[in-house]
């Protein structure tokens, strides 16, 4: 919604007679491209310490291993982007992991049925989300985390917790007689090229979609508004529930996009998968706020933030440092983002 | 009353700038004892500032400040607290805990004394917060949370909490604008008590009969200096002038237009099961004022024509249609608009530009495939924005950065962007400067041809600056209308405040 060019703080270029307001500072200049600049110097650190860090395959890997984690990112940027939250991404994408394993092995089915029923799951949990917060009067939080909880259990429940792989034994005691198909795999595997792996291209897909219709679109507005003003948006004729739940609709399906897509790399339906996910997107939405200064939930910033997130453990993991100095890590850089968003940015206001 | 007491704050020479912004220029003021003084100007003029110097939130730049004869220099609230000067300000939810008790929030400056007990006794707080009411003669529910309580009971308990520390100076913002009559006379009473303990008063408002009752001086600031000082009895149309310069006097309009063709037909309208049904027309170009006392159910009465919610019984036809909205989306779809009461938690986004502000409600006429055209949207702001005379950089900048009359414009600008059958205006000119106030007034009747406009306000001046016809609510039902032309004041203000009991409304 807010276009580029008028940062409150910075006077326009385009405002000569503006003489008399404080110049561009540099603390305007850290708050609007800290993050950006950290995140090259970060590239440059990386690619002088281990060279192979820059080699385009690896850096397209990171973009790989960066995709999932966008993807629900992105989803929850719209749910932040109304001041609500949905903590329940996480499990909808090991929920939607499992059940395309469970479409393909035990029930033998094709690709698009798996991906369907995945979407569709994605969507109803949304749905339900959306309805508990705005009929039931929920706070956010504690529905989606109810319904967090509630989709941990229930995706084990069909295979008595157990991971699915090809082969498995059921409960009747036979054997799975399905498999992930081909096709499945591809999603997860393919490369562009031979070079290009095509989680990421669905990523940027919709990254870019998402982009035009939170920025650019009357809808992406109204979510922003509600998110700002809920009281003033309804009493300016904004159907504000259908609005809501629409969000959160659109978080459970890019959840649900991003579980078919880690099924897809992984090729089996494992328990564990997914784990991280929740703190990982959550984080990266978080840090887009302080990207170009933008102080709010936003498209482009979580991309980035996800991108910073991927690229930071990428090379930590090259520099062989443990796994643990890599949630340190993560941490701190959160913590000095929403420094940059909220403590210098609000310094400024009078 | 007018003798002068001693002066308890002498100002002199105060300077504050805030970047290219020169606030408050060469202020001489003296605040006395046992004296209300009404600091009184149009938004802008430097009163907050200066207001905030003196409780310590800004310092000055260049100036003197004494109390009782010792020179002081605030650097902090506390410090102005301290040496007893206490503010009640304007935005009466940033002076309580919303989650906390009314006792809590009363004795709150007791919880908070750093060298106070370790564990607080129930008993203690509210030992405590019943004495603090007790100066005031208040009967609060001691126990309920602060936010279970309307915005009056709010500022009363901000107002008994400054007065439980015995303030030299008592500083009220606006303290009216959100209390009703029967509460703003209470006010009243408590302040004339102040005052003859020998309390300094120092009162800022905009409302003209505020002052009447209780200013013993007047000091009119206007772009940053002090212009004006009267002192009783007060001149009121010298310090309106003071105020505005020379725009006072552009507000003359030809008087009463009669109004064309009906839009709005209200039948049988009760509001409440035991209120009174009543009819109602309202015509294409013609401007209704709705008066009345607060809780006399005019916004009730809003509220069902715009879908929030629904009359006891009645029919409403607006061009011969039956009209009946269940929300403010469908309200909107067949024609009627309205701008609420208390713009800021009601019609504005605070995170949002004043295009975007302006342009919400309507954003599917800007937009094709749901993608909104920006240049289309742009042109239908920049339109409103010359048409209303709003001062703002560009249609870019935050809406928190514009005054509250150009915010109020904003408002108003929005909902004359499309045409529609009948626009509701609830308390337009709530803190809003004489000057935005003509604006608006102005832009309203320019633009009335064609609808049916109706618009709510207490502020019998500000009725009559803008009326065709005023029509009064009281009890729920329109009790009388008159025409503009030969109104008579006092029909008027019988019929609002009841039959015998005029003198609620002097």
């Amino acid at each position: 919604m807010q276009t580029p060019s008028p940062n409150p703080a910075a006077p326009t270029a385009a405002a000569p007679g503006g003489s008399a307001r404080p110049a561009f500072t540099v603390k305007d200049f850290v708050i609007k491209f800290g993050l950006l600049i950290i995140l090259a110097v970060m590239v440059i650190v990386f690619w002088r310490l281990e060279p192979a860090f820059a080699n385009a395959r690896n850096l397209f890997s990171i973009l790989q291993a960066v995709s999932v984690t966008a993807l629900l990112a992105l989803g929850v940027t719209v749910t932040l982007a109304i001041a609500g939250f949905d903590l329940s991404i996480g499990s909808t994408a090991a929920m939607s992991l499992m059940a395309s394993s469970y479409v393909m092995v035990i029930l033998n089915q094709g690709t698009l049925l798996a991906v369907l029923v995945c979407l569709a799951l994605g969507a109803f949990i949304g749905f339900l989300n959306g309805v508990l917060i705005v009929k039931g009067r929920i706070p956010d939080l504690l529905a989606t985390l109810g319904m967090m909880f509630l989709l941990l259990g229930l995706q084990l429940i069909p295979t008595g917790g157990r991971s699915i792989a090809k082969g498995m034994t059921l409960s009747d005691g036979s054997a799975a007689t399905g498999s992930f198909t081909d096709a499945f795999l591809a999603l997860g595997r393919y490369r562009l090229f031979d070079l290009i792996p095509l989680p990421v291209i669905i990523m940027l897909v919709a990254a870019v979609i998402l982009w035009v219709f939170m920025e650019r679109s009357r809808h992406g507005r109204v979510l922003y508004a509600i998110g700002g003003n809920e009281k003033a948006t309804r009493l300016a004729g904004a159907p504000v529930e259908r609005y809501k739940i629409a969000a959160y609709m659109i978080s459970g399906l890019f959840a649900s996009v991003g579980g078919i897509l880690l099924a897809a790399r992984v090729g089996r339906g494992d328990v564990t998968s997914g784990s991280s996910l929740l703190l990982d997107s959550v984080a990266a939405a978080l840090i887009g706020y302080a990207v170009l200064g933008a102080k709010k939930p936003n498209v482009f910033g979580t991309a980035v933030g996800a991108l910073f997130v991927g690229t930071l453990l990428n090379g930590l993991t090259m520099l062989n440092a443990p796994y643990y100095a890599q949630d340190f890590v993560k941490g701190l850089v959160l913590v000095f983002a929403l420094l940059f968003t909220f403590g210098f940015a609000s310094s400024q206001r009078r | 009353m007018t003798e002068p007491g001693r002066g308890v704050i002498r100002i002199r020479g105060l300077n504050k700038r805030f970047g290219s912004t020169h606030a408050v220029i060469d202020v001489d003021l003296d605040i006395r004892r046992g004296e209300v003084l009404a600091l009184m100007g149009a938004n802008g003029a430097g009163k907050s500032t200066l207001i905030k110097i003196l409780c310590g939130v800004h310092p000055a730049d260049s100036g003197t400040v004494e109390i009782d004869g010792a020179a002081v220099d605030f650097r902090s609230p506390l410090e102005a607290c301290a040496a007893g000067i206490h503010t009640v300000h304007q935005i009466i939810n940033d002076g309580v805990v919303q989650q906390l008790t009314v006792a809590e929030n009363l004795a709150l400056d007791e919880i908070c004394r750093p060298d106070g007990p370790l564990l607080l006794s129930r008993a203690a707080i509210t030992a405590r917060a019943r004495d603090i009411q007790a100066i005031l003669g208040l009967d609060l529910p001691l126990g309920k949370a602060m936010s279970e309580l309307g915005q009056a009971e709010r500022q009363l308990v901000a107002i008994a909490r400054a007065l439980s520390h015995d303030p030299k100076v008592l500083i009220l913002d606006e303290p009216t604008s959100s209390l009703s009559e029967a509460e703003a006379a209470r006010l009243f009473a408590l302040i004339e008590d102040l005052r003859a303990r020998g309390v300094a008063i120092v009162y800022i408002s905009h409302r003209m009969s505020d002052i009447r009752r209780l200013a013993d001086r007047a000091v009119v600031m206007r772009d940053g200096r002090t212009r004006a000082e009267f002192v009783r009895p007060l001149d009121f149309d010298g310090i309106v002038h003071a105020m505005v310069g020379h725009r006072v006097g552009e507000g003359g309009r030809e008087r009463g237009t009669a109004g064309g063709r009906t839009v709005v037909e209200i039948r049988d309208f009760a509001l409440t099961p035991t209120s009174a049904p009543f009819d109602l027309d309202l015509r294409e170009g013609e401007v209704v004022v709705l008066t009345g006392l607060i809780g006399a159910g005019r916004t009730e009465f809003a509220d069902c024509l715009f879908g929030t919610a629904a009359p006891h019984a009645g029919t409403v036809t607006i061009d011969g249609k039956p009209f009946r909205a269940a929300s403010p989306r469908e309200a909107i779809a067949e024609g009627v608009f309205m701008a609420h009461e208390d713009r800021g938690n009601s019609s504005l986004v605070a995170e949002f530009s004043v295009l975007h502000n302006m342009t919400l409600p309507f954003l599917r006429h800007f937009s094709r495939l749901s993608l909104v055209s920006p240049d289309d949207e742009r042109r239908a702001a920049g339109g409103q924005v010359a048409d209303l005379a709003i001062k703002c950089p560009s249609v870019d900048v935050p809406i928190g950065s514009l005054s509250g009359g150009n915010q109020q414009k904003v408002v108003l600008g929005r909902w004359l962007i499309r045409p529609c059958r009948l626009l509701i205006l609830d308390e337009p000119f709530q803190g809003v400067d004489i000057g935005a106030r003509q604006d608006i007034g102005r832009r309203l009747r320019d633009t009335a041809a064609g609808r049916a406009t109706l618009v709510i306000c207490a502020d019998l001046e500000e009725a009559t600056e803008i009326a065709d016809r005023i029509l009064v609510m009281r009890d729920f039902s329109v009790v009388g209308g008159h025409s503009i032309d030969g109104l008579s004041l006092d029909a008027l203000v019988a019929e609002i405040s009841g039959a015998g009991t005029h003198a609620t409304f002097a």
